[in-house]
């Protein structure tokens, strides 16, 4: 079957009734917490996962990609209208649009940037669709020491080369590792850091991390700030139209494109991150744009550009992880353990074995951003209510969630101490600026790293050089060790 | 190892709170790397369960002590803070309403004990309206465990007001 009969089908399983609610349940979550200061997609499907219990893996997908997708469109409508970006990856967007919202012109800027995560939503999709395949052949020449290889230069990249400190990236992915690590050791049946406690046997939920780490670890940090109380967090008012004029739209097209081919590639390579591509983008809109005096003033371009390189990055994650079972950002990681939870695997077999289900996702993709495009454009004065919630009872809220993720699953107040010691360690984390993803890709990813080593050991009766003389695993090996130490290397060379 | 050009800012000594973090991450490495020695090794398999045990544990160890270093050159959240002054009682009726709720939710149950945890931190955050953040939470709650132990089945348990309904 070609992709595009492959993408027929797929829209046979997004189009039934209960799959199209789902997935407008799930870009309706997800505008919502995008909007909401402090929430993320990372965080909601954590908390969602118990779903997973009860609901088809279809469903459940469907649902999780709609919040993936849908926060990504809410959170230009806080950086928009709020100083605070509602995600980090939506920085950008806030420096030229929120000073578009100031002069007047919100709805142009929540208009560009709407239409912007459309057109680079789609574009991303088709660039999924597209490349998902040719990926997946290519995964199927990957034996387990390549699998591993892999796994090595995603630690790194995701780890050392995206943050502001190696040393600081890769101490966040050892704990992870750590945390995953905990319980029983399903090859040996041996118990590992279980410090003998017998709650801790059947390993620690990735939920009771995640949760804890953003929502109990951000509200902490919020709650010991002086400072969090002052700023002035006053929603400003759209008062123009919505619509673009036409100097709006020729000034848009082209950023959306661009930030949408710089976003995708760097998306879809095994080193995700969101905020890159949108830097790169607003860098390059500054440099082409017919309007430099405006940048820094509230330039449409630095919006659209940054936009929809958010957007097109957050669907090119979604290849790695679809295609080879490699997260690359937090909430992926979070979609891959949803994955597990119904014993499936994302990777090559996957598109074989459940092709149902990869298509109807992927299709289910193409009807959310649709979705999205209403929900953010002629419904945005809902979404401005949301904004409205007094930070004390959205931060009180959010811990009651938080407690429902955790205690309503185990009904166990060792996993609600378990919790808020997460919380305290995202606290510190914060505090000291550590990155928290890679805590989640770490517990999520070793055990699979662990996995693969040992089948490759097996295949190779022990011996180590296996990784070395295969090509494919070598080389992604030295691509590890290259970007590790690579920077520091050029620094000296620079130096000297 | 975090590159940071420390020329044109006046040399500063050791960063407390910097070196405390770095430190407890060595004390990570070391029982993490005390705990593998207690994993049984086992014979059948070419790579036990220790090996990616003391990997991690290396890796944690190796990390501390990269950061103590930076920690003892200046530290390195001096420069990257944006927290400002810490404002104690905020944080503190926040840490009350967690142990409250972790006290209360076996005995009341989980509505009435987020309630408490929701006045609390709105407290934290600066709230004097009582009634309302009371109302608020625990309208919530109820709402929230309507739709997630009644519907979504989810398993929240018993308390005073959820016998009820």
């Amino acid at each position: 079957m070609s992709t595009f009969d492959h993408l027929m089908n797929g829209f046979g399983v997004a189009l039934l009734p209960m799959n199209l609610l789902w997935a407008f349940v799930g870009v309706t979550v997800g505008t919502a917490i995008g909007v909401l200061p402090g929430l993320g997609p990372a965080l909601t499907i954590a908390l969602l996962l118990p779903l997973t219990y009860k609901v088809d893996p279809t469903a459940a997908l469907i649902l999780f990609a709609g919040i993936y997708y849908g926060a990504m469109y809410g959170g230009s409508t806080t950086s928009i209208l709020l100083n605070t970006p509602g995600e980090s990856a939506t920085i950008v967007t806030s420096l030229e649009g929120n000073k578009m919202a100031k002069k007047g012109r919100a709805g142009a800027a929540l208009a560009t940037a709407a239409i912007g995560s459309f057109v680079a939503g789609t574009i991303g999709t088709i660039g999924i669709t597209f490349l998902a395949e040719p990926v997946v052949k290519l995964a199927l020449m990957f034996g387990p020491a390549d699998y591993f290889a892999l796994m090595m230069l995603s630690f790194v990249t995701v780890s050392a080369v995206l943050g502001s400190s190696a040393v600081r990236g890769l101490t966040a992915l050892a704990i992870g590792i750590f945390l995953g690590m905990i319980g029983i050791d399903n090859q040996t049946g041996q118990a590992r850091f279980t410090f003998g406690i017998t709650e801790l046997f059947d390993g620690i939920n990735v939920i009771v991390v995640a949760v804890g780490l953003f929502a109990v670890g951000e509200t902490l940090y919020l709650a010991f700030q002086k400072s969090s109380k002052l700023q002035d967090d006053s929603v400003l008012e759209v008062k123009d139209s919505l619509w673009m004029s036409k100097a709006d739209w020729s000034r848009s097209w082209k950023p959306w494109l661009r930030g949408s081919a710089i976003g995708f590639p760097i998306g879809a390579m095994p080193a995700g991150g969101a905020e890159i591509p949108t830097f790169l983008s607003y860098y390059t809109e500054k440099k082409l744009t017919k309007h430099p005096e405006e940048f820094g003033h509230g330039a449409i371009e630095g919006v659209a550009g940054p936009e929809a390189a958010n957007n097109a990055s957050a669907a090119g994650v979604l290849v790695p992880m679809l295609a080879l079972g490699l997260p690359t950002s937090a909430t992926a990681a979070i979609m891959l353990s949803a994955f597990q939870s119904y014993n499936i695997n994302p990777g090559p077999q996957l598109f074989a074995t459940k092709p149902e289900l990869v298509w109807g996702l992927i299709a289910s993709l193409y009807i959310g951003n649709v979705m999205l495009l209403v929900l953010n454009l002629p419904l945005v004065g809902l979404w401005v209510k949301i904004l409205k919630i007094p930070t004390p009872l959205l931060y009180g809220g959010i811990l009651v969630f938080a407690t429902i993720g955790t205690y309503g699953i185990s009904r166990s107040v060792i996993d609600l101490l378990l919790l808020y010691a997460m919380g305290v360690m995202g606290f510190f984390m914060r505090r000291y600026d550590f990155p928290t993803a890679p805590v989640i890709i770490g517990m999520i990813l070793g055990p699979l790293a662990e996995q693969n080593f040992r089948q490759a050991m097996t295949i190779s009766q022990g011996d180590m050089m296996t990784f070395l003389t295969k090509p494919i695993s070598a080389s992604l090996l030295a691509l590890a060790v290259l970007a590790l130490i690579g920077p520091k290397l050029w620094a000296m060379m620079r130096k000297a | 190892m975090t590159g940071k050009d420390m020329s044109g800012t006046a040399p500063r000594g050791l960063a407390k709170g910097d070196l405390g973090i770095a430190v407890g991450v060595v004390v990570l490495g070391l029982i993490a790397a005390w705990q593998t020695t207690e994993i049984p090794q086992s014979a059948y398999a070419a790579v036990g369960p220790r090996a990616f045990a003391y990997a991690t544990s290396f890796l944690l160890i190796v990390m501390g002590l990269f950061l103590v270093k930076d920690a003892a050159a200046g530290g390195w959240a001096q420069e990257t803070d944006d927290f400002g002054e810490v404002d104690w009682p905020g944080g503190l009726w926040l840490i009350g309403g967690l142990i409250a709720n972790v006290a209360l939710i076996d005995v009341i149950g989980f509505i009435l004990a987020s309630t408490v945890l929701v006045v609390f931190t709105a407290r934290a955050f600066g709230s004097r309206r009582l009634l309302r953040d009371a109302i608020t939470g625990f309208l919530l709650a109820f709402v929230a465990y309507v739709g997630f132990d009644r519907v979504l089945g989810y398993k929240i348990g018993t308390g005073l007001i959820e016998g009820l309904i």
